[in-house]
C-alpha cells in the first residue's frame, strides 16, 4: 500500500467524565483509510466503534466527553486544531456520515429536496435552484426511480431503502474525500441491504471515496471492506487485510467473535450444535485496570496478561495484533 | 393429525380491514396472513423467515389468538384453539409462552426480576406461595442467572441477562410450546451465541417445541428443523433445513439467502449473486398471480406467474413450494444459473 491515506487517526483518546469519574472510552485508536478503499470496523456495542466516528466528525458532546489526545488528520491536516468555523466547512463536505436509522436523521417536516439542496448551498455556494436540480442527479446517481417526484417527498412516504438512498445521496452531494457508514443496514431487509452495498460500491468506483465502515457483521465486513479494524472495550485489537482477519485471527477476541456467529453455510450440516461462546459480558469501561479489557473472558489468558499491558505487534504483512498470546504463533 | 405433532395449523387467514377516508370509496384490506398451513412436530425446532412486513408475528400471535384470525383452523396437541372460550383458552395458554424480540421493553420496569418470572404462575393461580418461590429460584438457576439477582429491577440487567429473564418467565409454566418472535435480534453477536445455545440446551433438557421466528438466516440453519418462507402472508417454500438451505427450489428463497453476506462467499459467490429490485410490495390488495412475480427474475409476462396464484405443491420428501416455474421433479429455474 503505497497510497496516501486520506484519512489518519492517530493515538486517538476520548475520556468522558462520569460520576464513577473519569472513563476512557478510546485508548490510543490508531487506524487509517486510504483513497478507493473501504476501511470495516467492527466490534460489539460498547467497544468504541461509533465513538471513532464522532471523535473524527468532531461531534462528541463535550462536556461530558473531551479528545484528551492524538490527531485526526485529513490529507495531512489536523481536524482537531480547526476552529469550530473551518470544522463546519468539513462536516457533510469533506467527511460525510450515514447512521443506522435513515428516519431519525431526516428532518420529517421537510421535503427531500430541501434537505439535499440544504448541504450543496451551504458547502458549494450555489443558488437553491441550482442545488436542486443537483439534488435530482444525485437521487439518479443513486438509483431512486422518478427523482424528480422525490425531492417534493417527505421522509415518512419512503421506504427505509429509499430513506437510506436519501441518506447516501445527501452524503455524497459534495464529494466528500471520506464517507463514514454507520451500520448503514443493520435496519433493512437483506435484500435491500445487498443493494444499498452495491451501489455504496459502485459510487466508491466512480468517485474514489474512501469509506469506513463501522458494523458488528463479520459477513458485510467480509464482502465489502479490505480492511479491518477489530474493537473492544475502547481499544483496538486488531488490523489487518479482510482474508487475513477472516482466515487467518490472531486475537482470542476476533476468533472467539468469528466462532460464535451462526455464519451462513451453503450445505448445513445434518446435526444441529451447539455455537462457540464467549463467556460472560463486555466489561464496564469505568472498571478497567489498565491491563488487556479482554483478559476475565480470554480463554488463551496467561500470567504476562495480569502483569503488563501487551503492544502492538506486527505478526504477518499489514496484520497487526495486540495480544501477548498472538506472539508466539 | 398424528400423535408426534403438536401444533397444525390448517388455512390460517388474517386479515385486516382498513378503515377509508372516503366512506364511498372501495374497502381496502391487508392480507397479512393468507392461507397459511403447516404442522410442528413435537420437540423440534420450526422456523418462520421472511422480510419485515411477511407476516411472521401476524402468523404466531394468531395461532396463540393474540391476534384473532380472520378464518382457518389451529390444532393444538388434539385441541381447536380458535373453537376455545375464555376459560379453557386460559387454561391452554399455560402450555404456549411466548418471548419476544426486545428484552428491554417486554419486562415492566417496574417489578423485580423475581416477580417478572413469578408473574405467570400468579396468573395461572399454580402451586401455594411457597412452592411459587421454590419453582422462581429454579427457574433462575435453569437460565443462568445467580439466586440473589430475583431482587434486582430490569434496568440493573444487560441486554442478555434480560432475555434470559424473559426465558425464565416463559417457562414458569412448564409449556410445550414457546414462540420465540426474534429473540436475538437486538443482542450483540457473542451474547447472542450464549442466549442461542441457553435455548438448544432448554429444549433438549424439557423436550420443547420452539416455533422460532427470526430474518437472520445465519440463525435460522442454526436453529431449526424445519422451515417456512413467507412472502406477503403466503408461504412460498417449506423444507427441512438440509434441502431447503442446499437447493432452495423458489426464487425468492434463493436470492433472500445470496443476500446474506457472510464470510464463506468468495469472490465468485459475490458475482452469483442475484439482485433482487425494489422493495417488497405492500400486502394491501395485492395483484393476482404470485406475489413475488414483480420482482422475480423468472416472471415472464407470457407465463401464468401475473395471473394465476400458483398453489404450494409437495415435490420431495415435504419439500413444499409455491411456483409455477418449478418442475414436478425439483428443477428450480435458477438451477441453470447458479451451476
Amino acid at each position: 500500500m503505497n497510497k496516501k491515506p486520506v484519512l489518519q487517526i492517530e493515538k486517538l483518546c476520548v475520556d468522558f467524565s462520569t460520576r464513577k469519574g473519569s472513563v476512557r472510552v478510546l485508548n490510543h485508536i490508531d487506524m487509517s483509510v486510504n483513497q478507493d478503499e473501504s476501511l470495516g470496523v467492527v466490534g460489539e456495542s460498547g467497544c468504541g466503534k461509533s465513538m471513532t466516528a464522532l471523535a473524527v466528525m468532531r461531534l462528541i458532546p463535550t462536556p461530558p466527553g473531551r479528545i484528551s489526545q492524538g490527531a485526526v488528520l485529513l490529507k495531512g491536516k489536523n481536524l482537531l486544531e480547526f476552529s469550530e468555523t473551518r470544522m463546519r466547512d468539513v462536516r457533510g463536505n469533506r467527511i460525510s456520515m450515514i447512521f443506522q436509522e435513515p428516519m431519525t436523521s431526516l428532518n420529517p417536516v421537510f421535503k427531500i429536496g430541501m434537505q439535499i439542496s440544504e448541504n450543496i448551498v451551504r458547502h458549494q455556494g450555489k443558488t437553491k435552484k441550482e442545488a436542486l436540480e443537483i439534488s435530482v442527479d444525485m437521487l439518479r446517481a443513486v438509483k431512486i426511480p422518478g427523482a424528480a417526484r422525490i425531492i417534493k417527498r417527505y421522509p415518512h412516504e419512503l421506504s427505509g431503502g429509499m430513506r437510506q438512498r436519501v441518506m447516501i445521496a445527501m452524503a455524497l452531494s459534495c464529494r466528500p474525500d471520506v464517507l463514514i457508514a454507520d451500520e448503514p443496514t443493520t435496519a433493512l431487509d437483506v435484500t435491500v441491504q445487498a443493494q444499498i452495498f452495491d451501489l455504496l460500491r459502485e459510487v466508491q468506483k466512480e468517485t474514489g471515496t474512501a469509506i469506513i465502515l463501522i458494523t458488528h457483521d463479520m459477513g458485510v465486513i467480509a464482502e465489502n471492506t479490505q480492511r479491518v479494524v477489530v474493537m473492544y472495550a475502547g481499544h483496538k485489537f486488531e488490523e489487518g487485510p479482510v482474508e487475513e482477519i477472516i482466515h487467518n485471527p490472531r486475537h482470542p477476541y476476533t476468533r472467539g467473535l468469528i466462532r460464535c456467529t451462526p455464519h451462513l453455510k451453503k450445505r448445513p450440516q445434518a446435526e444441529r450444535r451447539m455455537l462457540s461462546e464467549i463467556p460472560g459480558i463486555v466489561p464496564d469501561l469505568s472498571r478497567l485496570d489498565g491491563l488487556c479489557p479482554f483478559r476475565p473472558r480470554c480463554p488463551e489468558r496467561q500470567r504476562v496478561c495480569d502483569e503488563r499491558m501487551p503492544l502492538e505487534i506486527l505478526c504477518g504483512e499489514d496484520h497487526l495484533v495486540t495480544c501477548w498470546a498472538a506472539g508466539e504463533g | 393429525m398424528s400423535v408426534d405433532m403438536l401444533l397444525e395449523v390448517k388455512n390460517l387467514c388474517t386479515y385486516f380491514r382498513l378503515s377509508t377516508t372516503n366512506p364511498f370509496g372501495p374497502s381496502r384490506t391487508v392480507y397479512a396472513v393468507d392461507d397459511v398451513s403447516f404442522e410442528v412436530r413435537k420437540g423440534t425446532t420450526f422456523g418462520i423467515v421472511g422480510e419485515s412486513g411477511c407476516g411472521k408475528s401476524t402468523t404466531a400471535m394468531s395461532i396463540l389468538r393474540l391476534i384473532e384470525p380472520t378464518a382457518g383452523s389451529v390444532n393444538f396437541d388434539g385441541q381447536d384453539v380458535l373453537g376455545l372460550g375464555s376459560a379453557p383458552l386460559r387454561k391452554l395458554r399455560r402450555r404456549m409462552q411466548l418471548i419476544f424480540q426486545d428484552p428491554y421493553s417486554s419486562l415492566n420496569p417496574r417489578a423485580t426480576a423475581g416477580r417478572i418470572v413469578g408473574a405467570p404462575l400468579r396468573t395461572h393461580r399454580m402451586g401455594t406461595a411457597q412452592q411459587q418461590e421454590a419453582r422462581i429460584a429454579e427457574l433462575f438457576a435453569k437460565v443462568g442467572l445467580r439466586p440473589e439477582q430475583q431482587a434486582a429491577f430490569p434496568h440493573q440487567f444487560s441486554g442478555g441477562q434480560r432475555q434470559r429473564i424473559s426465558i425464565a418467565r416463559a417457562l414458569a409454566t412448564d409449556p410445550d410450546l414457546i414462540v420465540c418472535d426474534e429473540p436475538v435480534s437486538a443482542l450483540d453477536v457473542a451474547i447472542q451465541a450464549q442466549i442461542l445455545n441457553l435455548l438448544m440446551r432448554l429444549q433438549r433438557e424439557l423436550g420443547l417445541t420452539y416455533l422460532f421466528i427470526s430474518h437472520d438466516m445465519g440463525v435460522v440453519q442454526h436453529m431449526c428443523d424445519e422451515v417456512v418462507v413467507l412472502y406477503l402472508g403466503k408461504i412460498v417454500e417449506q423444507a427441512d433445513r438440509q434441502s431447503l438451505f442446499s437447493h432452495p427450489l423458489h426464487p425468492y428463497t434463493w436470492s433472500l439467502l445470496s443476500a446474506v453476506p457472510s464470510i464463506y462467499s468468495d469472490e465468485q459467490g459475490r458475482n452469483q449473486r442475484v439482485k433482487l429490485l425494489g422493495d417488497p410490495p405492500s400486502p394491501i390488495d395485492p395483484p393476482p398471480g404470485c406475489r413475488f412475480a414483480q420482482r422475480c427474475p423468472f416472471a415472464s409476462a407470457t407465463s401464468r406467474c401475473f395471473t394465476e396464484m400458483p398453489p404450494l405443491r409437495n415435490i420431495e420428501n415435504h419439500h413444499r413450494v409455491a411456483c409455477h416455474r418449478v418442475s414436478d421433479d425439483g428443477v428450480a429455474p435458477q438451477d441453470n444459473v447458479s451451476n
